[in-house]
């Protein structure tokens, strides 16, 4: 049966999906940097570690941004096939992030143009994606993308031939270059497969994930564990004042590909990965 | 932690070592990406310079808009090396101080050194909790810019590591 859904509950979604993303840390991360900071031995990351979980506590009873970098608004539409929308859906889109960014008072990051670069004072537009699925719902993914992790995220197109281990070094050594500047310790999404763009968007996907949990298919899983234990060897730690935690996770995902390439991207997200989704 | 207060001098620098934290207070200004590169260009051109930069110290930042009776919003520190083409015309003339995150270029480091100034690390992404070190703001130059104008800062026991000196 058909079901219409009128553009302002979307808007009102929209809003209060950025506002929470923007304002409460997720529930995985808090967890897993609080049994970092029982892990870490150096006084300089515990340190790291105890401002960082007393920033998301801070945030959450002020209602203020966890990061000044509230980030470019990403959001994924999966929209049942079922499901008429009275109105305008990406205008609806648009000023659900106006509103969370005006009446939250969060930064507004985004030029007109990239090589004018104008501030557009409102943080719109929004990056929209949609996708058509079974059904008369709508799930309304979010993402506010800060930069500084964004700058430092990579793809390579590798041959199919080339062994696992290379995938593994060239993970590795992005995390090694971006050093401390994508505000560690990180979450890394990965995305193998399928052609330039599906690699990047699964590698974005990729960080919905609940840390803790690992792909259904045993070999990526293992590719998982040993990448996130490779990266904490690089002991770039918490803020980038060296130890045990560079990374709380690493989250793969797959798909299909052509017989003559093997795309790899890397998604790394700060940790203050701002991520809600909800369905309507 | 060590207290620090606010201008720097050549003789606190020189008492820093490298990696220790220390809890800063006093005036500081910001700067981020565009600031940088009008300060730069007026640098250059013989430009009138809005502000003096002879001691001071420049935490890269570009805060959220502060809401009714806060002083500031969130304010964590931005990747620093986006700013290392136009540091060390800045060093030259005068800076002597810089807050931010992640590593500079040999080129910054090299000149930091020569200048006798100071690049600390803070916690990135804790923009919420570093916010309450801050005690005034207000913006005192290129107001246009939004959250990328220059502000002037009073921070108290804003945590610090001294990474370049």
């Amino acid at each position: 049966m058909i079901k219409i859904v009128d553009s302002k509950l979307i808007t009102g979604a929209v809003k209060d999906l950025f506002i929470k993303a923007n304002t409460c840390l997720r529930p995985d991360i808090l967890s897993a940097l609080k049994s970092a900071r029982k892990n870490e031995t150096r006084p300089k990351a515990r340190y790291a570690l105890e401002v960082i979980i007393k920033n998301a506590l801070i945030a959450k009873k002020k209602k203020l941004a966890i990061c000044q970098d509230t980030g470019m608004a990403v959001v994924y539409l999966k929209i049942g096939q079922s499901l008429a929308v009275k109105g305008d859906l990406k205008k609806a889109v648009s000023n659900g992030v106006a509103l969370a960014y005006k009446e939250s008072y969060f930064r507004n990051s985004i030029v007109n143009d990239p090589l004018i670069r104008k501030n557009t004072n409102t943080n719109l537009p929004p990056i929209i994606y949609t996708d058509i699925v079974p059904g008369n719902k709508i799930n309304i993914k979010v993402v506010a993308k800060g930069f500084g992790c964004e700058n430092v995220s990579k793809i390579r197109m590798f041959r199919p031939t080339d062994p696992v281990s290379s995938i593994e070094e060239f993970i590795v050594d992005t995390v090694k270059d971006a050093g401390s500047r994508p505000c560690p310790p990180i979450y890394i999404g990965i995305g193998i497969g399928g052609t330039l763009d599906k690699a990047v968007a699964l590698s974005r996907e990729a960080i919905f994930r609940p840390l803790g949990r690992h792909n259904k298919d045993k070999h990526v899983a293992e590719l998982e564990r040993s990448v996130l234990k490779k990266v904490n060897n690089l002991k770039i730690g918490p803020a980038g004042i060296r130890g045990k935690t560079t990374a709380l996770g690493v989250s793969i995902l797959t798909y299909p590909t052509h017989i003559a390439g093997l795309p790899v991207a890397v998604n790394i997200s700060c940790h203050a990965t701002r991520t809600q989704e909800a369905t309507i | 932690m060590r207290k620090i207060f606010l201008p720097l001098t050549k003789d606190i620098i020189k008492s820093l070592k490298q990696g220790e934290m220390v809890l800063l207070s006093g005036l500081v200004l910001t700067a981020r990406d565009a600031a940088h590169k009008r300060l730069f260009d007026a640098l250059k051109s013989g430009k009138k310079f809005p502000v003096s930069l002879k001691g001071e110290t420049i935490y890269y930042t570009g805060p959220t808009p502060n809401r009714n009776g806060e002083v500031i919003g969130s304010c964590g520190p931005t990747t620093s090396s986006r700013m290392d083409p136009f540091t060390p015309l800045l060093l030259k003339h005068g800076l002597v101080g810089m807050i931010g995150k992640g590593e500079r270029s040999k080129k910054v480091s090299l000149a930091i050194k020569k200048y006798g100034a100071v690049y600390f690390i803070t916690i990135g992404g804790a923009g919420a909790y570093l916010s309450e070190k801050v005690k005034t703001a207000e913006v005192i130059a290129y107001k246009d810019l939004g959250p990328e104008a220059i502000y002037r800062l009073t921070v108290e026991d804003f945590p610090a590591i001294a990474e370049v000196l």
